[in-house]
């Protein structure tokens, strides 16, 4: 060919019809075509993306959170025993999947970290095309994989996640949460410490130092200084933190008679145990016994903490020893399948599996208008934690908050905790504008 | 005044973890010229060698009653101490007594490890740059705790101490001092532990003829093999040394801190500094730098300070090494010529 006789106009119409012919193909992919929303099913599945901690400090608890969701697609597909899907009221699920369409699901490693948490979950969205993502331990990862998913035009359902701020401040349209939150076990656990170990206290708050940590340690202090008691000192320890010693030796000597310990996971484990073995619990202090409370228990660390968890006051989302059907059930379910009872990390995972399957199945679509439409404002029962509200104004869950107390007599390992005190939904609601921030647009398009 | 007492005990005793393992550190630096960033996993495997010791001892049969049911329904999972059933009294004193006692399993593991560590690995590196050396032994280091993650999970795994060193001393009325001065018994022992250990070290370095060859290799080691003396095989076995300090150094801090597989990596860098800030191949920097900055952390912590200097409790350990490294660049007790070019 002699590249001489090419002249301009006949090499851009050239390459022109080649351009065009190389790209036909993907001009009838499913991925080029206009979605109605992102990640519109088209096959006859649908994939769920499940965001969990599989390493780091919470990583016993992100795997406990996997096998909860692992169990919740096989009740959806109606496969199994059908656990909470049996004493779910409010439920239009049919154990067939969704719509018609079998529940597939991806998993990765979060780490518990943000920027771990969003990278996992945009894989899931673009490369698995992950129709909703849902999963945490960690309130960083689960406000940075909320905001992800608003912007990609997906539902998240939040996994574990305390901080006031995952539906306070950093509340979004496309995200939901089952968990209760840092001002709920303020509001739970204060009356009862109170009443327990008096209202002339002085606390001493050691706290995990990032965004959970510090919503932890407001909300316990807000509730207890209202109740009487006052705020000796708070100091903030990194996150993963193995030997505490050096903030503990200064609370024997600070005036305080109640150490609270804002901590959770493998933190909580070593700061409870670090506290005992420093004979805290042993001693005396302006004439009364000095005190440990852990706000917000992690039950699958507390057996890492062993003995020191013994009558330990804290409070929890869901436990697998209480009675009603719907619990029974799931933890029927989960111990046949897994040999243990499962954890609240566990149970929130499921529920909130459970919770969008049925409002995309009520609603008609996988369309997150549709489906927050629904969810909005949704009461269901038979869940394991009562009668509960998924509120509209901030998408959170409001129900029963289980205050729980260490078991001074355990049976077997899993026997570590025992149900203190149910406190009703009343005393731990507020106004969905108590810390500001907006929900926003629901967002669905990629 | 009980506040000071406290602070320079809880000081000593995290001095003594930090010496412990730099010890190790820098014997390996200054024997072999390895910078062995793998030391803080041989701590790790060390403290899991008290959990594999504590799980034997506690062994269980598990047999089914088929007349009681699990909450989930299934028959109820009955178990019975094996050990305890076995040996009586015996048993249950090997139950107490495992944190000690699995001091003699964590030895000759550790040995072992240390050898296949230093011959399989580490020997191929002597030669090359220390960046090359950091590179291969934190990639080692990464494959040890991922290892052990696997056998044992990523949680925490809890060891207890004897039932009679689980509670607090009451210093004040054992030793008069303060007014209520309670302190961990097992932190104390692991105290009196660290400096058992670290004077065992320096006696064998400083009193033995053995010691008296690798020092004199540590000095010179051409000279050394001149005389005929194989300096390689005396370092590998400083390598063992080393490995085995760390095991003990992880196997009595279990009950401390509840082992986890990361557990080495939270130690590793901070004895790193405290190698550094006490010299790179020096022994007595390594102990008295230890000390240091484990007093000077527990001080740093306090509420007082940190309101003032709010997070200096986390930095503090790199600022001292900043200001020593300003004004003493061979650190507290650093030799000349080491790792000088």
């Amino acid at each position: 060919m002699n590249f001489r006789s090419v002249d301009r106009r006949r090499f851009l119409k050239t390459t022109a019809i080649a351009g065009a012919g190389l790209a036909m193909p993907t001009i009838f992919t499913s991925a080029s075509r206009a979605q109605e929303f992102c990640n519109a099913p088209t096959g006859s599945s649908v994939v769920f993306g499940f965001s969990v901690p599989l390493s780091g400090p919470y990583a016993d608890e992100g795997a406990d959170q996997l096998r909860g969701y692992e169990l919740a697609v096989q009740h959806i597909n109606g496969e199994g025993d059908g656990g909470m899907l049996n004493t779910f009221k409010g439920s239009v699920l049919k154990g067939n999947g969704i719509l018609g369409k079998k529940v597939e699901f991806v998993s990765g490693d979060s780490q518990a970290l943000a920027d771990a948490g969003r990278a996992t979950s945009n894989r899931m969205i673009e490369r698995d095309g992950a129709i909703m993502v849902t999963g945490s331990v960690s309130s960083a990862e689960a406000i940075a994989v909320q905001s992800l998913c608003s912007d990609k035009g997906i539902i998240y359902m939040a996994g574990l996640t305390h901080s006031n701020d995952t539906t306070g401040k950093d509340k979004r349209r496309n995200g939901f949460r089952h968990f209760f939150n840092a001002y709920m076990s303020g509001q739970a656990l204060a009356p009862v410490i109170v009443d327990a170990y008096g209202s002339d206290r002085r606390a001493y708050h050691i706290t995990a130092d990032y965004n959970w940590g510090w919503s932890q340690e407001e909300s316990i202090v807000e509730a207890t200084e209202r109740l009487g008691w006052e705020t000796a000192e708070r100091v903030l320890t990194p996150l993963g933190t193995s030997d505490y010693s050096q903030w503990l030796t200064p609370v024997a000597n600070s005036g305080a008679d109640v150490l609270v310990l804002n901590h959770y996971g493998n933190d909580m484990a070593n700061a409870l145990t670090q506290a005992v073995q420093f004979g805290l619990r042993d001693r005396q202090a302006n004439g009364k016994n000095f005190e440990i409370v852990v706000p917000m228990f992690s039950d699958l660390n507390a057996q890492a903490a062993g003995e020191a968890v013994e009558g330990i006051l804290g409070t929890a989302n869901w436990m697998w020893k209480l009675e009603d059907e719907g619990t029974q059930a799931f933890v029927r379910s989960f111990g046949q399948a897994y040999g243990q009872p499962p954890s609240q990390s566990a149970h929130t995972g499921y529920v909130q599996a459970l919770l969008y399957a049925n409002a995309c199945e009520m609603a008609g679509t996988f369309n997150p208008e549709g489906v927050v439409e629904v969810l909005e404002d949704f009461e269901f029962d038979g869940l394991g934690d009562g009668p509960t509200l998924y509120r509209g104004g901030d998408h959170q869950c409001f129900k029963q908050v289980l205050v729980v107390k260490g078991n001074d007599d355990p049976a077997d390992r899993f026997d570590i905790q025992n149900v203190h005190q149910v406190v009703d939904a009343e005393q731990v609601t507020y106004e969905p504008d108590k810390w500001g921030g907006e929900l926003g647009p629901v967002r669905s398009q990629c | 005044m009980d506040w000071l007492i406290l602070q320079f005990l809880n000081g000593l005793d995290k001095g003594g973890a930090y010496a412990l393992i730099a010890l190790g550190l820098t014997l390996v630096f200054g024997t072999l010229g390895v910078v062995n960033f793998a030391h803080g996993a041989l701590f790790m495997i060390g403290a899991f060698c008290a959990v594999v010791f504590s799980r034997l001892v506690r062994l269980e049969t598990v047999t089914v009653d088929p007349e009681r049911l699990s909450p989930w329904g299934t028959p109820l999972e009955v178990r019975t101490p094996m050990v305890e059933v076995w040996l009586g009294d015996f048993g249950t004193f090997l139950v107490q007594y495992s944190v000690p006692l699995s001091i003699l399993l964590a030895i000759p593991v550790m040995l072992l490890i240390g050898w296949v560590m230093e011959r399989g690995l580490i020997r191929h590196f002597y030669k090359r740059t220390h960046a090359e050396q950091i590179l291969v032994t934190f990639g080692l280091a990464i494959v040890l705790q991922e290892i052990i993650k696997a056998f044992f999970g990523a949680n925490a795994i809890p060891v207890y101490a004897p039932e009679a060193f689980s509670s607090s001393l009451n210093l004040s009325e054992t030793l008069g001092i303060g007014t209520s001065v309670f302190y961990p018994w097992w932190r104390l022992i692991y105290l009196a532990s660290a400096l058992l250990i670290i004077g065992l070290v320096i006696a064998f370095l400083q009193f033995t003829t053995y010691g008296m060859v690798i020092r004199a290799g540590m000095e010179d080691r051409q000279t050394v093999g001149f005389l005929g003396i194989n300096i390689q095989k005396r370092f590998t076995v400083v390598f063992g040394i080393a490995a085995v300090v760390a095991g003990v150094a992880g196997v009595l801090y279990a009950p401390i801190v509840s082992p986890n597989y990361h557990l080495g990596m939270d130690f590793l860098v901070l004895s790193f500094v405290v190698v550094v800030v006490g010299g790179m191949g020096s022994i007595p920097g390594a102990v008295f730098a230890g000390f240091l900055l484990g007093i000077v952390e527990s001080f740093a912590s306090m509420a007082a300070v940190t309101r003032v200097l709010p997070a200096i409790d986390q930095v503090i350990l790199y600022v001292v090494a900043i200001i020593v490294l300003l004004t003493l660049p061979r650190g507290l007790m650093g030799r000349k010529g080491v790792m000088e070019g």
